[in-house]
């Protein structure tokens, strides 16, 4: 981490002579309003992240169960979900639903949840392969206990199987929460009001690339570091509980 | 030899079960009387878990018929939810649910299954939990417990579903030898209480002490079926006879 800082900071100052973090001082009034401008897309960029992965790991959920049943026949069903969702890149999923898929519904759709639904939509398929190798990861014979006991499929997969899925697959989740949150940013495109659009609507008003686009990394670093040691906090929490 | 009752509880008839082209069962059939305990043994592989898993569904038989408590097991939704509630299974490797505490592990099919309210639910368990002798052991995660301890949680919580059977898969083979007997006095105090049983194991002495019915299997049939005594003793089949020389004496 912190070679990393101070090799940016070599780089930035090796480069140009010319600063011009004015732009950003928090000391003057305008660097003040411009920080203040460049932070606020931080709302729309958790909200947008969290609301959309809260949706992708629900429905990743319910494609990821049939890829377990016996039957070909739903297997199939979550495979062809899976493969067709992964090969669409998430910028053209963004395109297609804020301007193909109101005209193909019609009806019109806000920018946040276009965001949302392109952005859910994609990480459900991986969400699903997530879920479907953590349950598969659970022991034959929890099965087989929960059957000893009468439980039946639903109370099964929700009080034996997915607990103990989950606890697995909570790093898994956790680099697709982090992954979200730096793909939040390509909804910008279509006029999303967060970081990254933040930054480039800065720069075109103040022409200092280089120190808004700074700032930008900074946010979204800090951003995941939190995010991250937050995922490691709850998995830790999680793993205690089983040995207490 | 002392049979509490003398209705059949159990009745498998020319049972059949295939893994593939394997046959695991080849046409076997048995009758368990109501309160009757019976000991099944014989070599790796001979179909012992194969035939008592088929009796609660968790493997499907492909040809005769099962019955258990007047129910057939047809494999239909109702008649496997009707069975499955008559019979309870402890299995080698314990399964207990590690993410629940004991009391968890053992409330949760008396709640879901059963309708019970928590409360009623947890007096239920600790009564059981009582009856095996670790009640102390109640808020722990399984893996802080012995395996000793594990299978007798595991016992606790079949019966905490109140059924008329017990199914025991090798319970003892997964454990240290210094924790067998434990488990196998629990075992032994829930024969005396007249429960029906059908126990796979090798602990001779258990056998020779609770069965009523000992059964040889060997390549997926059943060879031989006698009281304990003559089992023992003067086994009449060669394979038998063979089996027992092994782990008699060694
Ligand atoms: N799910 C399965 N798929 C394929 N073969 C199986 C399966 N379950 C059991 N078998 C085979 O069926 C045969 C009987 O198995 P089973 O587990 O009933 O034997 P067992 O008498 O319980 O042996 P052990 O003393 O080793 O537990 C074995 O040869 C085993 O390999
Ligand atoms: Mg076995």
């Amino acid at each position: 981490m912190r070679v990393a800082i101070l090799a940016l900071a070599l780089m930035l100052t090796g480069c140009s002579g010319e600063w011009g973090w004015y732009v950003v001082n928090p000391m003057t009034e305008s660097g003040a309003t411009n920080l203040k401008f460049l932070l606020s897309g931080l709302y729309y960029t958790i909200l947008l992240s969290v609301t959309a992965i809260a949706i992708s790991i629900v429905v990743g959920l319910v494609i990821a169960l049939p890829g377990l049943a016996r039957n070909p026949y739903m297997r199939s069903i979550n495979r062809v979900y899976v493969e067709l969702v992964r090969a669409v890149p998430i910028l053209v999923l963004i395109l297609w639903v804020y301007y193909g898929m109101p005209q193909l519904a019609g009806l019109s759709i806000s920018v946040f949840w276009a965001g949302v639904i392109a952005l859910a939509l994609s990480d459900s398929a991986f969400e699903a392969e997530i879920f479907r190798a953590g349950i598969q990861s659970v022991a034959k014979g929890q099965y087989e206990a929960a059957h000893s006991i009468s439980l039946n499929y639903t109370d099964t997969m929700r009080f034996v199987i997915l607990p103990q899925a989950i606890r697995r697959v909570l790093p898994a989740l956790g680099n697709q929460l982090v992954y979200m949150l730096k793909m939040s940013s390509l909804v910008s495109v279509i006029g999303m009001q967060e970081l990254t659009r933040k930054a480039n609507e800065l720069v075109v008003t103040e022409y200092r690339p280089l120190e808004v686009y700074t700032i930008l990394v900074l946010e979204y670093l800090v951003l995941i570091l939190v995010v991250s040691a937050g995922v490691r906090w709850l998995e830790r929490r999680m793993q205690a509980d089983e040995r207490a | 030899m002392p049979l509490s009752g003398t209705e059949i509880v159990i009745q498998i008839e020319s049972v059949s079960k295939r893994f593939g082209d394997f046959e695991a069962l080849k046409g076997v059939s048995l009758d368990v009387a109501s309160g009757e305990r019976v000991v099944v043994c014989g070599p790796s592989g001979s179909g012992k878990s194969t035939l008592i898993r088929c009796i609660n569904g968790l493997e499907r038989h492909e040809a005769g018929t099962i019955t258990v408590d007047g129910i057939t097991l047809d494999h239909s939704a109702d008649s496997l939810k009707a069975i499955k509630v008559k019979v309870g299974m402890v299995f080698q490797q314990f399964n207990l649910f590690p993410h629940l505490t004991v009391l968890e592990n053992l409330t949760l099919g008396p709640i879901r299954a059963r309708g019970m309210a928590k409360e009623d639910a947890d007096a239920l368990a600790m009564r059981y939990l009582e009856r095996v002798r670790i009640p102390e052991q109640a808020d722990k995660y399984p893996s802080k417990l012995s395996g000793g301890q594990q299978q007798r949680v595991a016992i606790a919580r079949s019966l905490c579903m109140e059924p008329s059977i017990m199914l025991f898969d090798e319970p003892t083979s997964a454990l240290d030898p210094e924790m067998i007997n434990e488990v196998l006095d629990v075992m032994t105090e829930l024969a005396t209480s007249g429960m029906t049983m059908i126990c796979v194991t090798h602990e001779t002495g258990f056998a020779r002490k609770v069965a009523d019915k000992m059964v040889f299997m060997d390549q997926g049939e059943i060879v031989e079926t006698g009281d304990p005594e003559t089992f023992f003793t003067n086994p009449e089949s060669q394979r038998c006879r063979d089996f027992l020389d092994k782990i008699l004496h060694h």
